[in-house]
Parts: structure tokens; sequence; C-alpha cells
């Protein structure tokens, strides 16, 4: 499997290059499984630490962005918080609902936390991934994401509680809706990449896929908030109407693992849509490859803050005519569109050149900007009158405001 | 171009950048009851510069650093705060219980006995008891409009939180030494002169009432030596 070496790079191959040069060559299957307990430790770890981190910095940034102040009692800035959090949280009692399925109810958070993990080891970050090539990549993400709604469903099954349930029916309809048009958005892109394999996303992005397929990068963008739940798609754990939803019941370290999880999914996806749309790895000379990556990812984590941080909460059938309304055509108009666009460019071998990626990119943003601003345009308020849609009181208000 | 469909969602996107970007969008805000200081406010407060600062107090300055440091901070009120622990003037309370009959909650209990001072005045009873159950006041001030002379006047603190029920009840010993730090409520007196029981000091009984008191020498001469 390691057969060729390609520098220094961050993968399965190299570490097990390093710890094969302590142990004889015998001991293949013992270097193989030192590998990979040393590779899921580094992965799992820097996961978590980065997930401590961010913790602290969306409580900080959403506090500043409402005008107020984050959490800043401990340490310089409130830094150490996420440690003061974890002490409270394993301090609790660990309850478990008397009528409760008591192993779904364990094993829920669990599920809900490792395919948040898996996704990253097919993620090249700098150079292959951690599982070397793998060649069936973006299939892994689509399936291991899945995963979560199962989860979600245990957890709100499990509890016997009503809202635990409502929020976990609310969830699987919302999940599975907007994997609909997430998957037909990353078809897209395999269109114009023509592999499963991340490696080779990221290297036929000579022009970013954000830029060459605006509508499939809003399609994937909003799907994916959608999908970890975030606002406004945070209908599963409303916390004003269903009481947090299928965590309801959950305390303690239970409960910090569902926390954990769930803080862990913006980073996570913002891996993914920088792996997908913004280029992976790839940016200016100086700059190394990892740095670039690091700095897309916070890119898009600030913005999904910054949308957390502005928009109320969708209510349920909004969010499901989103997604099948809105997101699902979109998806379905961007696929039709790059299958003519790439059926009319490619070369003999089926391969696009840089040129051709500019020409698309050039059509794709004309044609998007059209989309919305006819859209913006058709749905104006003014069209119908405005006064159709407000309730007579409200009504008199605004004539009192116009005059 | 405004009425345009999804624009407020780019406005409400704008203003939260705004909140982000300008700290002055901020709301003052009080840490209660002490907030971090950094490196910074510290100097600031000392009157110096951070460089200054860093060399004067060097071991101040890294515990500052790692965000060890706090000043205390409490919300200014107003000099009119009806608060907690009622200022009591034993010399000008006469024990006539007006504050005990207009209490609406009927929480204060006052038991005296003749004492024998300033018959000639009127009689002034020595206070043996007087009970008041704060944790059941609603601190409306009655019992101080009610006060003929002054006495009794709202207090001016709010931190006095207690476990247990019973020790909210303030006895007349509490009454006695609690801080003569009246508020400014109903007392116009106590207004004009712009006093402030937060920050001045406080007031003797002397100079608390409506009209001057007289000491005993005057009443001497008035009643005894005419």
């Amino acid at each position: 499997m390691c057969n060729e070496s390609n520098g220094i790079s961050f993968d399965f191959c190299s570490i097990q290059g390093i710890i094969g040069g302590f142990l004889p060559e015998s001991l293949d299957w013992l270097v193989f499984l030192l590998t990979a307990i040393t590779l899921s430790f580094l992965v799992i770890n820097a996961l978590v630490l980065s997930t401590a981190i961010y913790t602290w910095f969306e409580r900080r940034v959403l506090g500043r962005f409402q005008a107020r102040l984050g959490p800043n009692r401990w340490g310089p800035f409130g830094l150490l918080q996420p440690i003061a959090d974890l002490l409270k949280l394993i301090s609790k009692e660990d309850l478990i609902p008397d009528q409760a399925d008591r192993i779904v109810f364990s094993i829920a958070p669990v599920v809900f936390l490792v395919p948040v993990l898996l996704v990253v080891s097919v993620v090249p970050l700098g150079g292959d991934s951690f599982l070397g090539r793998l060649n069936i990549g973006v299939l892994f993400i689509i399936a291991v994401t899945g995963l979560n709604t199962i989860a979600i469903f245990m957890a709100g099954w499990a509890s016997r509680n009503k809202y635990a349930m409502l929020g976990a029916m609310r969830g699987v309809a919302m999940l599975i809706s907007y994997e609909i048009p997430m998957a037909l958005a990353i078809t897209a892109i395999l269109l114009i990449s023509g592999s499963f394999a991340l490696t080779t996303i990221v290297n036929s992005q000579s022009v970013f896929f954000a830029l060459v397929q605006p509508i499939g990068f809003f399609v994937f963008f909003t799907a994916s908030l959608a999908e970890m739940s975030r606002t406004p798609f945070d209908q599963i754990e409303s916390e004003s109407e269903l009481g947090s939803g299928y965590h309801t019941e959950y305390s303690g370290m239970k409960y910090a693992i569902f926390q954990l999880a769930e803080f862990m999914a913006p980073i996570v996806t913002a891996i993914i849509i920088t792996t997908l749309y913004l280029g992976g790895t790839r940016g200016f000379d100086p700059i190394p490859g990892q740095l670039w990556f690091v700095l897309k990812v916070f890119l898009l984590v600030f913005l999904m803050l910054w949308f957390r941080a502005t928009w109320p909460r969708l209510r349920i059938d909004q969010i499901m005519s989103f997604a099948w309304k809105a997101l699902f055509g979109l998806a379905l108009f961007n696929l039709v569109l790059l299958t003519i666009e790439v059926q009319l460019l490619q070369d003999g071998e089926g391969k696009l050149q840089t040129d051709d990626l500019w020409l698309m990119s050039a059509i794709n943003w004309g044609i998007a900007l059209l989309i919305f601003v006819m859209m913006a345009v058709f749905k104006s308020p003014n069209r119908h009158g405005i006064n159709a849609q407000v309730s007579s009181t409200a009504s008199i208000g605004l004539k009192l405001e116009d005059k | 171009m405004m009425n345009m469909y999804g624009i407020g969602i780019f406005k409400g996107l704008w203003i939260t950048l705004k909140n982000l970007v300008i700290p002055g969008r901020m709301f003052t805000i009080h840490q209660y009851p002490d907030r971090k200081i950094g490196p910074m406010g510290l100097a600031r407060m000392s009157g110096t510069n951070i460089f200054n600062f860093m060399l004067q107090q060097p071991m101040l300055f890294m515990k500052s650093m790692t965000g060890f440091t706090s000043v205390e901070d409490r919300m200014d009120q107003h000099p009119r705060f009806r608060g907690e622990e009622f200022s009591w003037y034993e010399q000008r309370c006469t024990g006539c219980a007006s504050c005990a009959k207009y209490c609406p909650l009927g929480i204060i209990r006052i038991v005296t006995s003749p004492s024998g001072l300033q018959v000639q005045e009127g009689e002034k009873y020595a206070i043996d008891v007087f009970d008041i159950d704060i944790g059941r006041c609603m601190f409306c001030g009655l019992c101080v409009e009610a006060c003929p002379y002054d006495a009794i006047h709202m207090g001016s603190g709010f931190e006095e939180g207690r476990y247990k029920r019973n020790d909210l009840v303030i006895s007349v010993d509490q009454l006695r030494k609690s801080p003569k730090k009246p508020s400014a409520w109903f007392r116009p007196q106590l207004e004009s002169k712009k006093y402030n029981p937060h920050t001045d000091e406080e007031v003797s009984w002397r100079d608390i009432g409506r009209h001057e008191k007289p000491t005993l020498d005057d009443l001497e001469e008035k009643w005894v030596k005419r």
C-alpha cells in the first residue's frame, strides 16, 4: 500500500514509515496497529482540542456580535472556560430516565460523535489524507454523515420523552430532506473533477469550485448548515419550544459528548466545504498549504458564526419547504447546467482546462446572479401589495408609519 | 430596490457585523461584584502608561497578563434608591410606632417602655424591640413617610442576602449599628443637599431632620429655666 513516498506529509504511510524504522519487518501487523492507534489518537485529540478552543471562540464572538460580553471569568479573556465547563459536566450526575431504553440511550451520544470524527480521516490535509488515497472519499463522507440522523432518532426515541421525541422526528425529517440537495450539489463536483477521491478533487481545482459553481456552493453551504442543525435551522434542538429537543433527558458526560459533537460539527463541515469548494490546501506560494487550509476553515466557521448570531430560527414547515422547493430545484438546475457545460467544453479525454473552468465560472455567476435578482424581484412584497399579507391590526400600524 | 425580497437578511448581517467591529456599540456592562481587568486597564487606573506600570509593579503586571486580577464593580444607584438595612436614628425616635401602624404588611414590631427622658417635651420611650422582617418587606417606604420625627430612613444597601429567613429579621441592635447612610427617598432635605448615600459620609442625627432638633440644653432653657 505504501510504496512511493511523496516527501514529508502527514498521512498513514509516513507514520508507518517512522514506526516501521524501529521494529523488525516480521512484526508488520504490529507496525500497522501502532500506526493506526497513533493516527487516530492524533486526529481525535487535535479535533477535540480545536473544538475546545472553538467553543470559547464561538461564545466570545457570538457575544460581541450581540453587543454583550462572552465568557470572561476564567483565565485571560476567559480562555479556560472550556476546562471549567468540562469539570462541571464531569461532576454532574449521569441520569437515565426510569422508562428509558437504557442501552440505546447510552449508545446514542457515541453514535452521534463517531461520524463527525470519521469524516476527517479522508480529508487531505496537505498531500494525502490520513487514510491515504481513499478513492471513494466523497461517498464515504455522504454515508458517514448520514449516521447522525440515526443517532438523533436513537436519542429521542430512547429518552421516552415527548419533547425529545418531537425534536428527533423533526430532526429526521429535516436531515433526510437536506441530504438530497447536498448529494446533488456534490454530484456536480464529481462531474467536473471526474473522481470520487478527495485528493483528486483538490488537485483538479485550478479554479475553486465555489467560483465555478456558485449555485452549488450556496446549496451545499445551506444544506450543511441544516445538516449540523445550526441556526437558522436549529429546529431539532429548539430550546424555547422543545426544551432543547432530542437531548432533553441527557446529563453529565453524555450531554457533554452531544455538545462536543455539536461544536465539532462546524469545524468538520468547514473542513469538508474547504476541500470540496475552496480548493483545500491550494493557495499562493509563500504561505504553506496547511496554513491556507486553516485560514479557509476559519473563514467558513466565522461565516457560520455570523449567520448564527444574526438570523432567527425558521419554523419547521419553512425549513422543509425551503429544502424541497428552493434547494432541491436549485441543485437539480445546477447539475443540469454543469452537465451541459462539461459536455460542451471537455476535450477528447474528458478533461477540463483552466480556461474552460474560468469560462464556466463566468457563465455560472451570471446565471446565479440572474436567478437571485429574479427571485428578489418576483417575490418582492410590493408585487402583490403589502397589505394583503398582514393582518388588519398590523396594516393600521403600517399606515400610521407611512404618514 | 430596498423592498426586494431577501434584502432584510443582509441588513441583519450588516447590523451584527457593526456590533462586532465597532467597540462603542457594546452596552456599558457592570460585571457585579467584580470585573476582570487587564494590564492596560490597571495602568489606566494607576494613572501611568503601560510601560511605567510594567516597571513599577512587575508581579501585578504578570498576574494581570494571565487574567487573574479583578477590580470591584458596582452598579451606580440613585440617591433615592430604596435599599435594605434601614437607617434608624435612636436619638430622634420617640417610640410612637407610627411606622408599625402604617406598614401595609405589618412586619414592624415595636415594644417600648417608659424611660423618663424628656418628660416636658412629650414622653420619650425607650425602644426595647424594633423588629423589621426584611424578608417580607416590599420596600414601599410608607414607614419612612409616616415617621413624624424623621427617625427612620430607607437604607442604601443591596447586598443583604441571607441563607435563612429568620436572619432577615432586623433587630434593634442591628438597627443601632447599621450604617447611617440614609437613602434620599422621601427626604427632600437630603436631596436638596445633593446627598448621595453610596459615596458620601454618614449623616449625624442632628442634620438629618427637616427641622433642627433642639438639644437638651435648649430644652432646659425653654422649659426648666424660664
